[in-house]
């Protein structure tokens, strides 16, 4: 891969907005990255070790096991959703200033 | 017309020829006076499609257009290309199937295949559209030695691509064959072609095309289906799943599954076990296994990964899985109106008599719907969802195809045996058009010496290598200062090399002295099932004849299949390698190779030293995270 040595890494690194960044991507990335698996495994764990629970009907037929799992997938499209108003309105403001300038930087 | 357009329109008559003129001898789920349907509306497909191809043929200049579309679609393109990407056949008919056969676990088995794209979203697509160009390796190789790289990220694609390959080939042409009644080695050779026309001629850019126009038809088809199955019902799930619930074919199906547990249970009781879990899934380690598979590896799929090179910026790629989690989330909701549909209307036993996996599903739903067997709206119903299934298979063989063939031509041509030398746009394209071919041909190969072979653990193993050897190399080399070569490379041999061992001493693998005793059950109590099959036959009630004709279908299967088991595990005593019982108990090897493939990073980045990997540390960390210069990486 061509490096581009016209353009100071470093100092995009220890750019104030880019640490600013940085800090508020890694906060809010692992806690919903975390948020996600623990939620999903619950599933198959539910499944196996709390029947008793799974099976309890709570809408004519449908029970709290084929609901949790329908719930799956509403909790996955709303960390989708989330996730991508948040980069939308924050980081990728940050990351088009910080670009900008320095690419405008070099040369 | 170019000779280029005319060797297109001669390859697409070639593959029409294979699949239509071949002898098509046996006898399928579309009745032989109505296949003429199912080529009638493949041949719609086709034609759609080559079309598309030829218009593209035109656009694919470089290396670029070839493997990435020249970055030029967009966001929601991608979203749908990506879905009909990864809507293989094995999700689209197996777990509709999964589901009729077995209820809630098959349903519950979908959830992993749509979570999966949230370790995507948050952590692996944007970062790889900011710093990739065609390939998994070049993620790798930018801040790591290049060459190295480039051989165990090459090797690595190979290997998973040829894992879900021979699955595709294999399950397609037992697909094909069971749907239209087509020769195994025919559907191969026709899947083979047809997916070689677009890929060679029309690049990334057919290939995309012919994934987003299978992705809308499976979408429309599985629509069309579940609003016939609900509509009845005021689109009420508690009324549906009641009725299914109160079905006897289902609370038969359970009785069965349950055996002896299942007598002191009321026919109600029965059927509403069906919603509950447990019925598929015994080992709940193995289960949870195969979800870290599923969550971690689809990340780590080098014909995903792919897809974001396709689109210009990091927004393109979010927007792109945020639109794919639609579609394949909206569409396993779907199916799960399809699988206990299926299992309402046609019945485990009546899908289990045509496949036993339970594949047939979808397709036979497709033809009670429209009228049943004899009638002319459910034949062509069953014809168009066959040929969505075939459509399915050529895309999804596309896809990987093209992965394959840039880890070869891109990685090992350009970028090792050149060395990172210039070389000529026409002569990459070049490489990128012959390492197709020679990956096209090893398919078909692999497909038609396979035949019969049981591949479906195939796609869990693929997932598991990428999850185990991609996934965290790809990860830390973008999240983690300290990562470096040695990490990579230790990453990857010991993620690749613990799955796929675990996986050969593990029960996926033939043991023949199981096999013989299992087989032996079944013709030992052949006689008394018989017997009550016979009692039955005799019965004045025509639903008990009907029950005792389609018991004595999957009977005759079973025996027949016991006895093909005892011809092939004849004279072996031993698995492939030498072992008498599995060593290691689960079918999923991930709760063990993933974490083995992290700590292989760590200690690998640890032991051994790399200044480059340190140096470029800040460019690839600012880059993922900003993508600078990451416009201009599309336009050369």
């Amino acid at each position: 891969m061509a490096t581009a040595p016209e353009i100071d890494w470093n100092a995009v690194i220890a750019d104030p907005r880019f640490q600013t960044l940085h800090r508020r991507k890694q906060g809010f990335l692992t806690g919903l990255m975390v948020f996600s698996v623990v939620f999903y495994f619950l599933l198959p764990i539910g499944a196996a070790y709390f029947q008793d629970l799974f099976k309890v009907k709570v809408w004519g037929v449908v029970n709290f096991g084929l609901l949790f799992a329908i719930t799956q997938f509403v909790v996955a499209w709303l960390v989708a959703f989330y996730y991508s108003r948040r980069a939308g309105a924050d980081f990728d403001r940050l990351a088009r200033e910080i670009a900008a300038d320095h690419e405008k930087g070099r040369g | 017309m170019n000779l280029q357009n005319r060797k297109l329109v001669a390859w697409g008559l070639a593959a029409a020829a294979v699949a239509f003129g071949g002898p098509a001898v046996a006898q399928g789920a579309v009745a032989p006076e109505y296949r003429w349907l199912t080529f009638a509306v493949f041949a719609a497909i086709i034609g759609l499609t080559m079309y598309v191809t030829y218009l593209a043929a035109k656009r694919v200049k470089s290396a670029s257009d070839f493997y990435t579309a020249g970055g030029g679609v967009t966001g929601i393109q991608n979203g749908w290309a990506i879905a009909g990407d990864y809507l293989s056949a094995a999700s689209f008919l197996g777990i509709a199937g999964l589901i009729s056969q077995y209820g809630y676990d098959g349903f519950m088995y979908s959830v992993g295949w749509l979570v999966a794209y949230i370790t995507v979203l948050l952590l692996i697509a944007e970062p790889c559209r900011n710093i990739g160009k065609y390939t998994l390796s070049d993620i790798l190789a930018y801040r790591n030695n290049p060459k190295a790289m480039r051989i165990v990220g090459a090797l690595s694609v190979i290997t998973v691509s040829t894992f879900y390959l021979t699955a595709q080939m294999v399950g397609g042409g037992v697909l094909v064959k069971t749907l239209i009644g087509i020769d195994y080695e025919y559907s191969v050779i026709a899947v083979g072609v047809l997916m070689l026309a677009y890929v060679l001629f029309g690049g990334m850019v057919a290939t995309t095309w012919v994934q987003i126009i299978k992705a809308i038809l499976l979408v429309a088809a599985s629509l069309i289906l579940v609003m016939l199955v609900w509509t009845p019902y005021g689109f009420s799930l508690p009324g549906f799943l009641g009725d299914v619930v109160a079905d006897p074919k289902v609370q038969a199906r359970v009785a069965t599954l349950l055996g002896d547990p299942a007598k002191n249970m009321s026919a109600l009781e029965l059927g509403q076990r069906f919603l509950e879990p447990g019925l598929y899934f015994k080992n709940p380690i193995d289960q949870i296994s195969l979800g870290m598979a599923l969550v971690f590896g689809t990340a780590g799929l080098p014909h995903i990964l792919m897809r974001f090179f396709t689109v210009p910026t990091a927004q393109a790629a979010r927007t792109s899985v945020v639109w794919a989690m639609a579609i394949i989330g909206g569409f396993y909701v779907l199916t799960l109106f399809l699988g206990f549909g299926a299992a309402k209307l046609v019945g485990p036993q009546a899908i289990a008599a045509v496949d036993a996996g339970g594949n047939m599903a979808a397709p036979l739903l497709a033809q009670f719907l429209g009228g049943g067997s004899n009638s002319f709206l459910g034949n062509f119903m069953l014809a168009f969802v066959s040929a969505v299934a075939f459509a399915t298979i050529v895309a999804v063989v596309a896809g990987l195809v093209l992965a394959a063939a840039s880890a070869i031509a891109h990685d090992l041509y350009v970028g090792v045996y050149h060395g990172g030398d210039v070389v000529p746009p026409q002569q990459q394209v070049r490489a990128a058009r012959i390492a197709t071919v020679v990956v096209g041909a090893l398919a078909i190969t692999i497909g038609i010496a396979a035949k019969g072979q049981n591949v479906a653990h195939l796609v869990a193993l693929a997932f598991a290598v990428a999850a185990s050897a991609n996934f965290p190399c790809v990860l830390l080399t973008l999240y983690w200062k300290k990562c470096n070569t040695g990490g990579i490379v230790l990453g990857m041999v010991v993620g690749t090399v613990v799955a796929v061992g675990l996986t050969l001493v593990s029960p996926n693998v033939t043991y023949p002295k199981a096999v013989r005793e299992a087989s032996q059950k079944v013709l030992d109590g052949e006689a008394a099932k018989r017997a009550a099959i016979a009692e039955k036959l005799a019965s004045l009630d025509a639903a008990v004849v009907k029950q005792g004709e389609t018991d004595q279908a999957t009977l005759d299967k079973a025996v027949k299949k016991a006895n093909d088991d005892l011809v092939k595990v004849a004279g072996k005593e031993v698995s492939i390698m030498g072992l008498e019982k599995p060593m290691f108990e689960l079918k999923n090897p991930g709760i063990v190779s993933i974490p083995l493939g992290f700590l292989a990073v760590l200690l690998g980045s640890l032991l051994f030293r790399d200044k480059r990997s340190e140096e470029l540390w800040p460019e690839v960390y600012a880059r993922q995270n900003t993508g600078i210069l990451a416009s201009k990486a599309t336009s050369h």
